[in-house]
């Protein structure tokens, strides 16, 4: 279902709002009409579904403010449908607006915009005020929202008596009072102090989670966006230039500007394990004898092999030495010699959460899915180089063609536009065969010499050990 | 008198002109205004006058200290007293009748245009120029029409200090609305409240420190009017400025002048620590 449609909308302030439409449809710039008056928002269409974060950003004079009060029709556009249901709020009638407002949407301010005079349950429970709900069952309802956003026991506290993360608590407050299915939260929570952002951005997570509130939001702020936003549009110049989830802009941006916007962003707040996963290298089944394990570890050079059952279902990983050392013995089975402690994260987990697993992991964290099937692996020097915004190029001293002969500790890696290191190959989950893949191992190699090899495997174990 | 740069324009004499139609062709409407504010003013000065100066003077103390504190109680009253004790306590009484009169008729009218300039631009255009008029015209020239048209007594007075004293009322009321935060007011439309309701519980209280600022100041005027149209015949201190100025009486003057001086301080004070009373003003306070 859809909540919010907006077709082709235009909004021009100033002296000669429709001349200036037509001239930006016939092509012209903003700055072209800007003698007919100022184009704030440019043939913009959008959806929003129900239940969805839509995350409008940009910087400021982008024109999201203006779009965002044309969702509750306190701007009309000057051009273009804004259909709320089958109401086109730039057409819809006073008192129909009035009672779209009271029962549809309504909104969260960047200041605030609280009654000073008013307590905070009065100021909450004001949308009701406005309805007619008589005193009692407004004050009931406001009373349940501001223990929704953690306010309880300050209803009659003054807004002024609150640090401005409380008010934004009654503001939040007051719209969910209200009760309607589209919140529209402008900027609302640019004015605090960081720690408190984060912390009102994680309850209007939670909050959406429990009521699937429609939310429109519009911050300037891109980890914002890329946190609460379940789809972002990107404005510039009063245009949306790009749409997409917040992984979509940030691996493919639309242009130069929205590139040039997401190089800042915290990147391991948005990718996910799935999106910087490799093919695992070495994986055995558990039926596989240390002979057979021992041969595959040699062959791909590495210094320890993940095991799983049947089913792909992860059970561990072997060190190559206690395979050696189980093949001299004549254990016919790996079974025995699996350690148990990996690290593994679900597809869906931030590369945020990811480095302290990493950190203490022997070998590559493991991403499984919900029934512990190994999808792919996350090496250490994955997380490192995901956080590294594609367009940048690292020095490159790498042979263009051939296999890719990256010397672990030489800190020179290629990397492709996915910010994933050449030779790897982000891993589509259901064609991971359980088997050998000396290419593309997690800390690929093809060395030289020996010397080269065993100066490698040392440096694993150390490094690897050495968090132990 | 010809040899000047421009022909003499007769100004003066069509203003005249005009002031005389219209007091010939209001004639009915003027009496009408004038028996309407003699039937306001007579009852208030008969309240002032009537009961002994020692409960007008205990009312207002605790007027003083109800609004403000203790020291404002004792010093009115002690200001008060002191105008009893020249023997100006009538003239103070009748003055302040003139003073409240005026104000109140001043802020019935003021407010509500300043309400109306502060949401039409154009309003605004046409009212603001005429205000600057008001204010600037040299307070002795409201008198002239005023006694052509209702004769010498109160009500020219009155007259002259309402329209006088409008101009702050109505520039408070517009500015103080205008400078609500219009993220407030924009919170009020997206809830779904009408205009009369965002009037009514934002615009209004949030501007009414400001307009109480404004209705001190139309008192203020009121006040140095009322004392002016003395001139005219207007009962009360003013009377007896006038005279202590014609017959260069010095004593009387100090006596009504510091009658005069007692008198603002009490009301400035009062108005202004009601202004401090109002809930926007009290909250903010508090935070």
């Amino acid at each position: 279902m859809t909540a919010i449609r907006v077709e082709n909308v235009y909004k021009v302030f100033g002296r000669r709002p429709q001349e200036a439409v037509r001239k930006l449809r016939a092509g012209a710039t903003r700055d072209e009409v800007k003698s007919l008056g100022t184009a704030a928002v440019i043939d913009t269409s959008f959806e929003v579904a129900d239940g969805e974060i839509f995350v409008v950003m940009g910087l400021s004079g982008s024109g999201k403010s203006t779009l965002i009060r044309m969702l509750n029709g306190l701007w009309r556009p000057t051009s273009g449908r804004v259909l709320l249901g089958d109401d086109d709020l730039a057409t819809v009638s006073a008192s129909r607006l009035r009672a779209l407002r009271r029962t549809t949407v309504s909104m969260v301010f960047q200041h605030f915009a609280l009654l000073p005079h008013r307590t905070v349950l009065d100021n909450a429970a004001y949308p009701l005020e406005i309805q007619g709900v008589g005193k009692e069952e407004r004050r009931e309802r406001a009373r349940a929202a501001l223990e929704l956003t953690g306010l309880g026991g300050w209803e009659d506290s003054l807004p002024g008596q609150l640090s401005g993360g409380m008010r934004q608590r009654v503001g939040l407050a007051r719209a969910l009072t209200a009760d309607t299915d589209i919140l529209l939260m402008d900027e609302a929570f640019s004015a605090l102090d960081p720690l408190i952002r984060r912390e009102m951005q994680e309850q209007l997570v939670e909050i959406q989670q429990k009521l699937g509130k429609t939310i429109v939001f519009i911050t300037h702020d891109l980890n914002e966006a890329m946190y609460l936003g379940d789809r972002i549009a990107v404005m510039r110049s009063g245009r949306i230039v790009q749409i997409g989830t917040a992984e979509e802009i940030l691996t493919a941006p639309a242009d130069d500007y929205v590139a040039q916007f997401v190089a800042d962003v915290d990147r391991t707040r948005v990718l996910t394990a799935s999106s910087v996963m490799l093919r695992p290298g070495v994986v055995l089944p558990a039926a596989a004898g240390p002979r057979r394990a021992a041969r595959a570890m040699r062959e791909a050079q590495a210094a320890a092999a993940f095991v799983v059952d049947r089913d792909r279902v992860l059970l561990g990983f072997v060190r190559d030495s206690d395979v050696v050392d189980a093949a001299r013995a004549g254990i016919p089975r790996l079974d025995g010699l699996v350690q148990t402690d990996v690290a593994t994260v679900d597809e869906d987990t931030p590369l945020s959460e990811i480095f302290a697993p990493s950190a203490e992991s022997l070998v590559p964290v493991a991403v499984t899915d919900d029934h512990g099937r190994l999808l792919g692996v996350v090496p250490r020097v994955t997380l490192l180089e995901a956080m590294v915004p594609p367009e940048i190029d690292l020095p490159d001293d790498t042979p263009a063609d051939g296999p890719v002969e990256t010397v672990v500790g030489a800190g020179a890696t290629t990397v492709n536009g996915n910010g994933v290191p050449d030779g790897y190959e982000p891993l589509p989950p259901d064609d991971g065969v359980p088997g050998l893949a000396p290419d593309e191992l997690p800390a690929a190699r093809t060395a030289a010499s020996a010397a080269e090899v065993a100066a490698a495997a040392e440096f694993d174990a150390t490094t690897e050990g050495g968090t132990r | 008198m010809n040899d000047t740069l421009v022909p003499r324009l007769p100004l003066g004499d069509v203003v005249a002109d005009i002031v005389d139609v219209v007091t010939k062709s209001g004639k009915d409407v003027f009496a009408a205004v004038k028996t309407g504010f003699l039937a306001a003013y007579e009852p208030l000065e008969i309240l002032f006058t009537t009961p002994p100066a020692w409960t007008i003077i205990l009312v207002i103390a605790a007027l003083a200290w109800w609004v403000k504190g203790w020291r404002l109680g004792v010093g009115s009253a002690a200001g008060l007293v002191l105008v009893a004790a020249v023997d100006q306590w009538d003239n103070a009484m009748a003055t302040l009748a003139l003073v409240v009169l005026a104000s109140v008729v001043a802020i019935i009218l003021a407010v509500p245009l300043g309400i109306w300039a502060a949401r039409s631009d154009r309003v605004s255009a046409v009212v603001r120029p005429v205000l600057d008029l008001m204010q600037t015209m040299p307070a002795f020239v409201y008198l002239i029409p005023t006694v052509v048209v209702f004769l010498t007594g109160v009500v020219p007075g009155l007259v002259a200090t309402i329209i006088f004293a409008l101009a702050p009322g109505v520039r408070f009321t517009e500015l103080g609305i205008r400078q609500v935060d219009p993220e407030v007011v924009e919170a009020g439309h997206a809830f779904g409240a009408t205009e009369g309701r965002i009037l009514r519980q934002i615009q209004l209280p949030l501007a009414l420190p400001t307009i109480m600022a404004g209705v001190n100041q139309v008192i203020m005027l009121s006040l140095s009017m009322v004392v002016i149209a003395g001139l005219t015949g207007a009962p009360g201190l003013g009377r007896d400025v006038v005279a202590a100025l014609t017959r260069v009486n010095v004593s009387l003057g100090v006596e009504a002048g510091l009658s005069v001086v007692i008198l603002a301080m009490i009301l400035d004070r009062v108005t202004a620590a009601l202004a401090d009373r109002a809930p926007v003003a009290r909250a903010l306070a508090r935070s």
